[in-house]
């Protein structure tokens, strides 16, 4: 259950994201073709800067470092308001990845020197581990040599959320062992503007323009290490569980309100003489999805409570919420454009924007398949 | 706790525990209590049922929140569910759970005269009187309010004939409620809630032999029965409300079920056996099975935030989504377990099946009934969209 100030929080991201962040905001980001504007950034910097204002950047940065260590459930909350308008904004690769991995693994040096930038929105951190077509953790090729007394980077990663935008990434490199091991990871924090990485923007369905980071000879200082050298593979599985788990909050966001949208099309679009909702046939269908919603909704909740809690089931619970709401989004954005009819197959209406968002949701940080086998995996099957 | 506080709970739990375990019979430990509601013979013919039975009813705790004078113990509802919960942590059940404690009671508490109420509330309280549910007919299944059962009014006593089915164990039933037609003009506004006495002249109760086998449901037929006047609960003609509140009560103690969640993958381990990696070898099944799986455990976090939300005054209009979440994939689930015992769960008797074996396969014929009673799943598809989601007519 939510406590009061966990309430107040909902209600006001609720109003902030109708009002600042409206759908209409996404769609600025797009061209006329349906593609993404190459002169935008995949966010709006002022909204952005806002957020930082109401200290939703910094609700997982302790106190110390400026934020308010208000803990994951109320970080989905926001995720998941933003979710419901498609809110493009770098909240979750910052507020939420960047943050946990600065917090569960870094030195002092490093948490005083990037938390305080999270939390009020002047620096944007973001994962870069991805290198292939398909989500694998221990599948990293990206290699760091020592060289001195640090290492240089060679290598890609791709995609990386909010790369263009981004002031620091946590690379994941290979400091040793072949890719497919889990011994041998290291994690890096680089600088996006330093030398020797480049980065290029990749016009990705959904407009929010992920990233191509290309490493070429990029050196960096001992104390860019985070964590241990060589056993980097808990701390990032555990990275990416918190990012599935955040992006399930902001799915199970983007379910609700496209479930909304259409049960309310489904309440006034007249056919044969009749408001199309009176049917059985689609009545039945909007129940069925009604009940879907249900059970995603507790998955996510559940996995966000187990973050808070630091429970041992966190990777199955992480893996229950990302397939379920995974799968359940994928039904509902598919029938909110199914029950439109030809209007959903418009540019002009917005239930495309929530198909596009919902099959990249669904393919980052481990795709429903993946989480699957992996709750099967854990759970002996 | 409202009305419980801390030390006066752990003191009540105390006392709870150390009576339970005394007095409840160890070898009804993880027994499937379920059948012994739906089976008087099976329950009364355990010795250890029987001592269990009057031991509870002697202590009052089967219907613990009940007035004194309707045989409860007048606790309130924090103390319930400390017993409730000291109950399930030693592997046992309430042997006092019945249609009457589920269904009829409470619907009598709210509705019942006082003479009725003290006629029947203390018999529910002791189990020593099972009711049946006289509500559905051959032409009045899903859309019950069709119903035709005649009760005509006699000036001294209600004349009855019609005939019920699908009626839960009639035939071990010592009185049954019944909704019966008053009024022929009105559809839902010409129907009356009755109690009968099922000892009564002119009625009869055959089982029905079920896919699965059970004989657990019933024909009953009314012919001419007379029934005293005072055996009407509420104004005549307002059995519908009636009966949508007692309905309610069905459904909250149905999807009150904790269906089993043992994992089925250490039996598919054995009847299918492992792939070199450990996994179940068979990997169509293993994905519906890894599917189910997770509904399942998804859907008990939903009856438990929707628990928690209805006691804190939240929505809790999911009822009928929830149901049929449940009847669902507990299907499935049962179907998965037949599948994946091979030839082995196609068994129906003899010892060439394990008991398992056969019970697996009569319990997944036995499944297909969930979607079916307690309203089936298009009509609670429809409940869903035209209360919960103001879907118009």
């Amino acid at each position: 259950m939510l406590n009061e100030e966990q309430q107040m929080l909902k209600d006001m991201a609720a109003e902030w994201v109708r009002d600042r962040l409206p759908v209409t905001a996404l769609r600025s980001l797009y061209g006329h073709d349906g593609g993404g504007r190459p002169d935008a950034r995949g966010h709006d910097p002022e909204t952005w800067a806002e957020m930082a204002q109401m200290g939703w950047a910094g609700i997982l940065v302790p106190e110390a470092h400026g934020g308010s260590d208000f803990g994951y459930r109320s970080m989905g909350l926001v995720l998941e308001e933003l979710g419901r308008t498609l809110g493009a904004s770098p909240l979750l690769s910052s507020g939420l990845v960047a943050a946990s991995a600065l917090r569960l693994g870094g030195t002092a040096a490093q948490q005083a020197r990037w938390l305080p930038g999270i939390a009020d929105g002047s620096a944007i951190g973001t994962l870069a581990a991805e290198e292939g077509p398909q989500h694998g953790r221990e599948k990293i090729a990206l290699t760091a040599k020592a060289s001195g007394d640090g290492w240089v980077l060679n290598g890609i990663k791709r995609p990386v959320q909010d790369g263009m935008i981004a002031t620091f990434a946590i690379a994941a490199a290979r400091t040793g062992g072949a890719p497919g091991d889990r011994n041998g990871i290291t994690l890096f924090l680089v600088e996006c503007d330093a030398s020797g990485l480049t980065r290029q923007a990749l016009d990705q369905i959904d407009a929010r323009r992920p990233a191509l980071f290309t490493f070429d000879d990029m050196a960096v200082g001992a104390d860019a290490v985070l964590g241990e050298v060589g056993k980097g593979a808990d701390l990032l599985d555990t990275l990416f569980d918190r990012a599935a788990i955040g992006l399930a909050a902001e799915m199970l966001g983007n379910a609700s309100q496209a479930f909304d949208i259409t049960l309310d099309y489904l309440k006034t679009r007249v056919q044969f003489g009749a408001i199309i909702g009176s049917f059985q046939a689609l009545q039945h269908r909007a129940a069925e999805m009604f009940g879907e919603l249900q059970l995603a909704r507790s998955a996510v909740e559940v996995a966000l409570d187990a973050i808070d809690a630091d429970d041992p089931a966190l990777p199955a619970l992480a893996s229950l919420a990302k397939a379920t709401v995974g799968e359940t989004l994928h039904n509902i954005s598919a029938q909110m454009v199914q029950l439109h009819g030809g209007i959903g197959m418009t540019h002009e209406h917005d239930a495309g924007l929530y198909l596009k968002r919902a099959r990249v949701a669904a393919q980052c940080y481990g795709s429903t398949a993946w989480h699957r086998e992996r709750w099967a995996r854990l759970n002996g099957y | 706790m409202a009305g419980l506080e801390g030390k006066e709970a752990q003191l009540f739990r105390e006392e709870a525990r150390a009576w339970l375990e005394a007095n409840f019979p160890p070898s009804l430990t993880n027994a499937p209590s379920i059948h012994f509601v739906s089976d008087r013979r099976a329950a009364e013919s355990n010795a250890d049922w029987c001592l269990w039975r009057e031991r509870m009813a002697e202590k009052r705790w089967g219907v613990p929140t009940w007035d004194p004078r309707y045989g409860g113990a007048g606790l309130t509802e924090a103390h319930g569910k400390i017993i409730g919960e000291e109950l399930a942590a030693i592997g046992g059940f309430n042997p006092i759970r019945s249609y009457g404690t589920m269904m009829l009671g409470p619907t009598l508490l709210e509705y019942g005269s006082e003479e009725q109420k003290q006629a029947h509330l203390p018999f529910i309280a002791t189990n020593e009187r099972r009711w049946c549910q006289g509500f559905s007919e051959p032409g009045a299944g899903s859309d019950l309010a069709s119903l035709q059962t005649k009760c005509i009014d006699m000036g001294d006593h209600w004349l009855v004939s019609g005939q019920k089915i699908w009626t839960s164990g009639a035939d071990q039933a010592d009185w049954c409620f019944a909704l019966v037609r008053t009024d022929t003009s009105r559809k839902q506004g010409g129907i009356s809630f009755l109690l009968i006495d099922m000892k009564s002249e002119g009625i009869e109760a055959r089982p029905i032999i079920l896919i699965s086998g059970s004989t657990h449901f019933c024909e009953v037929f009314f012919n001419d029965v007379k029934v005293p006047k005072g055996n009407l609960v509420g104004e005549v003609n307002q059995g519908w409300s009636i009966a949508k509140r007692l309905l309610q009560f069905e459904r909250n103690s149905l999807s009150d079920v904790k269906a089993e969640i043992t994992p089925l993958a250490p039996l598919a381990h054995e009847y299918c056996g492992t792939d070199a990696q450990g996994r179940i070898d068979s990997p169509d099944l293993r994905t519906r099975m890894v599917r189910n799986a997770m509904r399942h455990e998804a859907y008990l976090a939903t009856v438990a935030r929707l628990t928690r939300e209805a006691n804190s005054g939240g929505p809790g209009n999911g009822v009928s989504a929830l149901k049929n979440l449940w009847s669902g994939i507990i299907q499935d689930r049962a179907e998965l377990l037949i599948e994946l015992m091979g030839a082995n769960g196609l068994g129906w008797s003899d010892e060439h099946y394990t008991e398992a074996e056969q019970e697996a396969a009569r319990a997944w014929l036995h499944s297909k009934a969930f979607s079916i009673y307690g309203g089936s799943y298009e009509v609670q598809n429809n409940i869903t969209a035209k209360r919960t989601l103001e879907l118009p007519a």
